[in-house]
């Protein structure tokens, strides 16, 4: 049953709503999502950890929730906002709702809130700290005070905490056929809060993976003989990974092929030498012009993250390979003397567009070049 | 890349009359297109015959032709100005088949034209069915398994592959007609007995039956460099069975998961890539079965289509303007998202955070021998949009907007006795009304599981009207004391209107309003931005909702609320759209701000640049006085909407709101009976002689006094409705008794029918002390068949300088008398050179734009002026019509959607569009009218006459003319008998009732290229009607009146190769 609920903002705005899914306190960074689709893969995305997430789109809970199409084995958004909440969904794949989903992995969230108007405030104020709250817990006042003293994101490592602990193997690919890899290439995966979409895509497309935990040492993920280092997406902050970032400076002078998205791409780029910085409110969406420098094409793209590479930090040998069309930003690098590529976007989509799925392949290609000159 | 420079001139082909299928949306991406590149500077040349379309403004192109849209004209434009390129995709089907017939008959390599959009082979692949089957199997997509059958065996061959339940489809049939599906093999047998009987080539089309399947489209926009973005993804209400263009539709897609949205999204963009649409807006159709998620593609259109003008409104994404730019070499990356002004690119897609619902509107009244059944075939001829923050305020506001006297889900079923058959009937075979027999059924307390079984409609539909109806129970059982601000708050953001809430609690609507007020909910208006407010947006396009804060910022400027037409539907068509869009266009020329409130997504009104600002919003009471809080204008504009402002004079007077013209008083005086007639006296002019009736009993009493043939219908009716024409007695006692129920509330008008009168509509602009005559139109038909329906002559072609003088002064002296500030029509008719007065209607009519056309100067323009204080003389209004031309408008009538209906002009307007002519006579204007109207007036061969008694007087004129032009004459036994005495040859034929062969069997067997058929009375109207359904059918042009068939001898004098084009800005 739903509760009442409120949601504040550390500039004092309030919000009641209605809350489902589990009576918990949640605290957190507030950011908006612009997709119309793909709320299950949204909050099952590691690179939510810490966040709230606004959905504009005005129903939510449509689909219900399904066994394929998580991203992780748990809900990592912090809590969720929704305009109007379906309780009853609708889809032949449809195996419970949102609400059972929400309360099974004690996560919350409030329904019934202009989420137009959240998200004026957020593209205006930018990404806030915000606190969901049943109101049985705490009041109005109090609720303000616990978002008010969120730490924030920024300075804040979280990949090491969604990573897995243990060393697994993936051998499956997309669906809904899940084909295995014949591939003899065999590719290690940095999980820094790794979608498993980006897995069932680096099966398909280039070959077996080991996923290994954020901290692993270079020298055992060398020892396991990769053909290629995948560095994933994850939550937080790339500034504070300093293992992460020795770790992919070792594979970069040992000419790895290495690819990177999102988090895995900023980091990539602190380990060329560029800098990150934090976005006013992001890229949060299914919908953004991505621009190749290369061939002028323009892929719809998936997004979502807080910080962006800094144009003018570029080194020498880093060249931009990707540009916004939304406002210019940096959207993928490409290393000149060394085989690693990154994207900021997320070529496996799930959800959004699958335009700029190509660079998985990419990636085996170049795997494949640099076996040629060995 | 930036456009391209090797291409200085571009044709654009527009869609042609509005037809059912084939509407107003067509003028808005036309006028968006020629727009658009005559402000990139290329030289546009505009083909459209269709004169109330503001894409045909002499402004929006360099060269405009009114002029039939058929190859042969088209080639003849061509050759006249050479154009470089041609842009067939904004101009519907009829722009597509053009430029095809264009191409094929090798019109395009002579003059070296070049396609662009979409290439011959792309149009060819998709619109060819087989072609394009393969296309899909060739990439791997699905299409419903389908067959063509010659012959029993065949269609039992095909059959076996397909399975049951299957559909029948009967190639070359009148509407679809002798299809149906099949469950069983006897079912089966029946159905292609009969299909290959009915059709003409002896040919079946059997198709896998998808019906209850779940149906999507998608709108795709590509460029050049292979850029594809989706704008929107509409869902459909109805499943699969019902037309898109029928179906209740809702964007953005609410029942996909990403993992399927996203198929249908790359299938989208593979179609488009393989049938090789190059550049331009496509829509792609999809079914999936909600049981296991199979996809099949249903079909796309490799061109701008209505489901585009819909996402275009649905999302603020111009798709009729992007693919105009990308057709002459842009790409999406080098064109600005304009909403966002500028603050990012077109290629992106939009994202909404919003429920658009489209309801379609019907007919089926004005037809009722047809059955009003929902099928493949489209019927609807209009549609509402409307914008909410869930699916229930969505919905219950296109409800509102729909103008269908219903505020809200009411309910339709009265009889109880019968309520759960009846509803198990209307809920399994869909009609017009389906939604609110699923709210019945909801109130009856059907399960949604039965509802489901019935319907197929996806639960989440079906829930939702669930709730709606639950709440509806809740407020029935409270009192207005009761419901607190929460309550109040509640039902509004569940979109219950105040008239709706006012029924259910049986109370004053005023009162809920003022209850609502005093908690001050009030609505909140949000932007409509492409990009669900990621980004600041400046343009003002906006929908109420009742939530949060509001976005309107309305200024402080002086500014004018012009209230627009609503739905388009049959006797209030894109006239009024066109009269709108001017009138806002006028209020900016004067230095205000215009502010448009419409709910019709096919328009040019509704466009978000055309007025300063935009509401989309439905046109009631309650809607437009919250915007008029809000907004405060310094006036009202609503004497050019046709019927749906005007509705509203007496709420908005009382409201204390400045209406600008004329008075709503004097629209009280030209309607109502007693006060018109108090004019009439007063003013000493002459009325057809006429009675108000409200029984049966009086009626028969007035009538002889009125004296037969009799004009009746009921009161305070647009475009005629259920108006009809009686001989004696007999036909008025069943008039009254069967078709009208005759009260106090509800009385009849009786009018005394002219015979064979001419009749003329005038329009007339007043700025309240000038008085000027915009045009004085001469009807071709006589007086009595609807004036809507008839064609009409700019100039008069037959009447003397007497009477024209004559309505000249009569028209002054009505519109003095009425203190007209703006516009005026009077419906004159003329017997024996009296004048006597149909009808007055103190606003703009439908021949409006008609007349600005010819004369070159937008009356509208004029008369809007007129109304914020200019005057004629500042205005230099001149009426002038250019030397030597004559203009003709052609009605252009549904009757091929309708194959039960009686194809035969009366008093009841049943025409969805209209065409121009111009000629240098009037009877090559006449001639291209019809050719524009798809009347195509073959040369040679038999004509068949059989008239009524009063018209054979004029046999002799007409039969001498055919006969010189070389037509032999077939006529029943009494007009060839009286052909015979004047002396001429004629071959003699059986009507039908008089034994084989008939007169049909004649048509049947293509012996007769033109008919010339006048009945009068019930009885012999129902014993030809087969003889003028047989000619649609089989596409022989028939005339039901002596002066249409006078009309085409004039235009058979003129010889179709010697037709002259001009343009447009030549003539004027």
């Amino acid at each position: 049953m739903p509760f009442p609920c409120i949601l504040t903002l550390e500039d004092g705005s309030t919000f009641i709503g209605e809350g489902i899914g589990a009576e918990k306190v949640a605290i957190g960074e507030i950011v908006f999502n612009t997709s119309m689709t793909g709320y299950q893969e949204i909050i099952t995305d590691p690179s939510y950890c810490k966040q709230i997430i606004t959905f504009t789109h005005p129903h939510i809970g449509n689909t219900g929730i399904n066994s394929e199409d998580n991203e992780s084995d748990q809900i990592y958004a912090e809590g969720i906002v929704i305009r109007n909440y379906i309780s009853e969904p609708s889809n032949f794949r449809s195996e419970e709702n949102l609400h059972e989903f929400l309360k099974r992995h004690n996560s919350i969230g409030i329904c019934g809130i202009d989420t137009r108007r959240l998200t004026i405030i957020l593209r205006e104020k930018g990404a806030l700290k915000a606190c969901i709250s049943p109101l049985s817990e705490n009041n109005e006042e109090a609720s303000i005070s616990l978002a008010r003293k969120f730490d924030g994101l920024e300075g804040m490592d979280l990949a090491k905490e969604v990573s897995t602990k243990d060393t697994y193997s993936w051998n499956e690919g997309v669906w809904p056929e899940h084909k295995s890899s014949n591939s003899d290439l065999h590719v290690i995966a940095y999980d820094y809060g790794i979608k498993k979409n980006i897995l069932r895509l680096l099966t398909e497309h280039v070959g077996k993976v080991t996923v290994v935990n954020a901290k692993c040492d270079i020298d055992e993920v060398l020892g396991m003989k990769p053909d290629g280092i995948f560095l994933s997406n994850g939550p937080g902050d790339p500034e504070p990974c300093e293992y992460a970032i020795k770790n992919i400076k070792m594979a970069l002078n040992k000419k790895i092929p290495i690819f990177g998205i999102c988090l895995g791409h900023q980091l990539l780029a602190l380990a060329g030498g560029a800098k990150t910085e934090k976005m006013k409110f992001g890229h949060h969406g299914a919908n953004h012009p991505v621009q190749s420098l290369t061939t002028k094409e323009v892929l719809i793209t998936s997004q979502n993250h807080g910080f962006a590479v800094n144009k003018d930090s570029l080194p020498n040998n880093i060249e931009i390979s990707h540009i916004s069309l939304f406002d210019k930003s940096i959207q993928g690098i490409s290393f000149k003397d060394k085989p690693a590529f990154s994207f900021q976007g997320h070529p496996e989509a799930s959800p959004g567009p699958q335009d700029i799925v190509g660079l998985f392949k990419q990636f085996k290609e170049m795997i494949n070049k640099n076996a040629k000159k060995k | 890349m930036p456009k391209r420079n090797d291409i200085k001139s571009v044709m654009i082909i527009g869609a042609g009359p509005i037809i059912i299928g084939q509407a107003c949306e067509f003028d808005y991406s036309g006028a968006q297109a020629c727009k658009a590149l005559k402000e990139e500077g290329y030289r546009v040349i505009l083909v459209n015959s269709n004169p109330a379309t503001i894409m045909t403004d002499p402004l929006l192109a360099d060269a405009t032709y009114i002029e039939p849209i058929h190859w042969e004209s088209v080639a003849k434009i061509i050759e006249k100005e050479r154009p470089d390129v041609l842009l067939p995709t904004m101009g519907g089907q009829t722009g597509l088949n053009t430029a095809l017939s264009l191409a094929k008959e090798g019109v395009l390599k002579k003059y070296n034209v070049e396609l662009i959009g979409a290439s011959r082979e792309a149009i060819d692949k998709a619109e060819d069915r087989q072609l394009f089957d393969e296309t899909m199997k060739k990439i791997n997509l699905e299409t419903p398994q389908s067959g063509i059958a010659h012959s029993m065996e065949d269609a039992l061959k095909v059959q076996k592959e397909i399975g049951f339940p299957c559909i029948i489809r009967p190639s070359f049939t009148l509407g679809g007609s002798g299809g149906g599906v099949a469950y069983n093999i006897e079912e089966f047998k029946t159905i292609c007995e009969k299909g290959l009987d009915l059709s003409p080539t002896n040919e079946l089309l059997i198709d896998e039956s998808l019906l209850g399947w779940k149906e999507y489209e998608m709108e795709v926009v590509r460029d050049k460099n292979d850029n594809c973005i989706i704008i929107c993804s509409i869902e459909n209400f109805d499943p699969m069975g019902v037309h898109t263009g029928d179906s209740i539709t809702i964007a953005p897609a609410q029942t996909l998961t990403d993992k399927e949205f996203q198929i249908m999204r790359n299938a989208s963009f593979k179609i488009l890539r393989e049938i090789g649409v190059e550049t331009g807006g496509s829509n792609v159709q999809f079914a999936i079965n909600p049981a296991d998620g199979r996809m099949v593609v249903i079909e796309m259109n490799p061109r701008v289509s209505r489901s585009s003008a819909l996402a275009s409104k649905a999302t603020g994404f111009p798709i009729a303007k992007v693919a105009a730019l990308l057709s002459i070499g842009y790409t999406l990356d080098e064109l600005k998202n304009d909403i966002t002004s500028g603050l990012t690119p077109a290629s992106f897609e939009p994202s909404i955070d919003y429920i658009v619902t489209k309801i379609p509107k019907f007919a089926f009244e004005k037809f009722p021998q047809a059955e009003p059944r929902l099928s493949t075939q489209m019927k609807s001829v209009g549609e509402v949009m409307s914008i909410g923050s869930n699916f229930q305020e969505s919905l219950q506001k296109a409800i509102c907007s729909m103008e269908d006297d219903k505020c809200g889900l009411e309910k339709i079923i009265d009889d109880e006795e019968e309520i759960h058959e009846k509803l198990g009937f209307e809920l399994t075979f869909p009609g017009p009304e389906r939604l609110f027999y699923i709210a019945d059924a909801f109130r009856c307390g059907w399960s949604l599981e039965k509802i489901f079984n019935l319907t197929s409609i996806d639960p989440w539909f079906l829930r939702q009207i669930e709730d709606l109806i639950k709440e509806e129970n809740i407020i029935k059982g409270s009192k207005l004391e009761k419901l607190s601000k929460r309550d109040f708050f509640r039902l509004k953001a569940k979109g219950f209107s105040d008239q709706r809430i006012a029924n259910l609690l049986n109370e004053d609507y005023e009162k809920i309003r003022s209850a609502r007020k005093s908690h001050n909910i009030v609505p909140s208006y949000k932007r409509v931005d492409t990009c669900a407010a990621e980004f600041k947006t400046s343009t003002c396009y906006m929908y109420s909702t009742y939530e949060g804060n509001c976005e309107s910022n309305p200024t402080k400027k002086k500014k004018i609320l012009v209230l627009g037409s609503g739905p388009n539907r049959i006797g209030q068509g894109i006239e009024f759209d066109y009269c709108c869009v001017h009138a806002s266009l006028a209020m900016q020329e004067e230095g205000f701000e215009s502010i448009m409130v419409n709910c019709n997504p096919e328009t040019v009104s509704t466009d978000y640049d055309v007025s300063n600002r935009l509401y989309f919003e439905p046109i009631t009471s309650e809607k437009i006085l919250d915007i008029i809080d809000l907004e405060k204008p310094d006036g009202v504009i609503i004497q050019f909407g046709g019927q749906t402002p005007l509705k509203l004079s007496n709420d908005l007077e009382n409201y204390g709101v400045n209406i600008l013209g004329t008075e709503p008083d004097a629209i009280d005086r030209s309607e109502d009976r007693k006060r018109f007639q108090e004019i009439i006296n007063k003013l000493n002019l002459l009325q057809p002689k006429n009675a108000t009736v409200s029984s049966l009993h009086e009626a028969l009493e007035k009538s002889d006094e009125i004296g037969f043939p009799i004009v009746v219908r009921p009161s305070y009716v647009l475009g005629g409705r259920a108006m009809e024409l009686v001989n004696n007695k007999d036909e008025l006692g069943i008039y009254i008794s069967d078709a009208v129920q005759a009260s106090n509330e509800r009385p009849i008008l009786l009018d005394h029918y002219l015979n064979n009168a001419i009749e003329v509509d005038v329009d007339v602009v007043s700025d309240g002390k000038e008085i000027m005559i915009g045009g004085i139109l001469q009807h071709i038909e006589q007086a009595g068949i609807h004036s809507g329906d008839s064609a009409c002559s700019l100039p008069p072609y037959s009447l003397n300088k007497e009477v024209i003088e004559e309505l000249e002064i009569q028209s002054k002296k009505l519109a003095k008398e009425l203190n007209v500030i703006g516009l005026m029509n009077v419906q004159f008719a003329i017997k024996n050179n009296e004048v006597y007065i149909l009808e007055v209607n103190p606003r703009a009519s439908r021949t409006v734009p008609f007349i600005s056309k010819c004369i070159g100067n937008s009356l509208v323009k004029v008369a809007a002026k007129t109304m914020v204080g200019k005057s004629l003389s500042e205005l230099k209004f001149s009426n002038a019509l250019p030397q030597n031309k004559f203009f003709v408008k052609e009605a252009v009538l549904p009757f091929d959607k309708f194959p039960n209906v009686d194809p035969i002009l009366g008093p009841e307007m049943k025409s969805t569009g209209e065409v121009m002519g111009i000629g240098r006579n009037f009877g090559e204007a006449y001639g291209k009218a019809q050719k524009a109207a798809n009347k195509i007036l073959r040369r040679k061969g038999k004509i068949f006459i059989s008239v009524k008694e009063g018209d054979k007087k004029y046999l002799d004129k007409i039969v001498k003319s055919v006969i010189s032009f070389g037509f032999e004459i077939i006529a029943t036994k009494g007009t060839a008998e009286y052909i015979k005495n004047l002396g001429f040859e004629v071959e003699e034929i059986n009507k039908v009732a008089e034994g084989r062969p008939h007169i049909v069997d004649a048509l049947l067997n293509d012996q007769v290229c033109l008919v010339i058929n006048t009945t009068q009375g019930r009885q012999s109207i129902k014993d030809s009607a087969s003889i003028r359904q047989t000619a649609l059918r089989k596409k022989i042009l028939c005339t039901t009146t002596m002066f249409g068939a006078d009309a085409l001898v004039k235009a058979l004098e003129n010889r179709e190769e010697d037709w002259e084009f001009s343009s447009l800005q030549e003539i004027n």
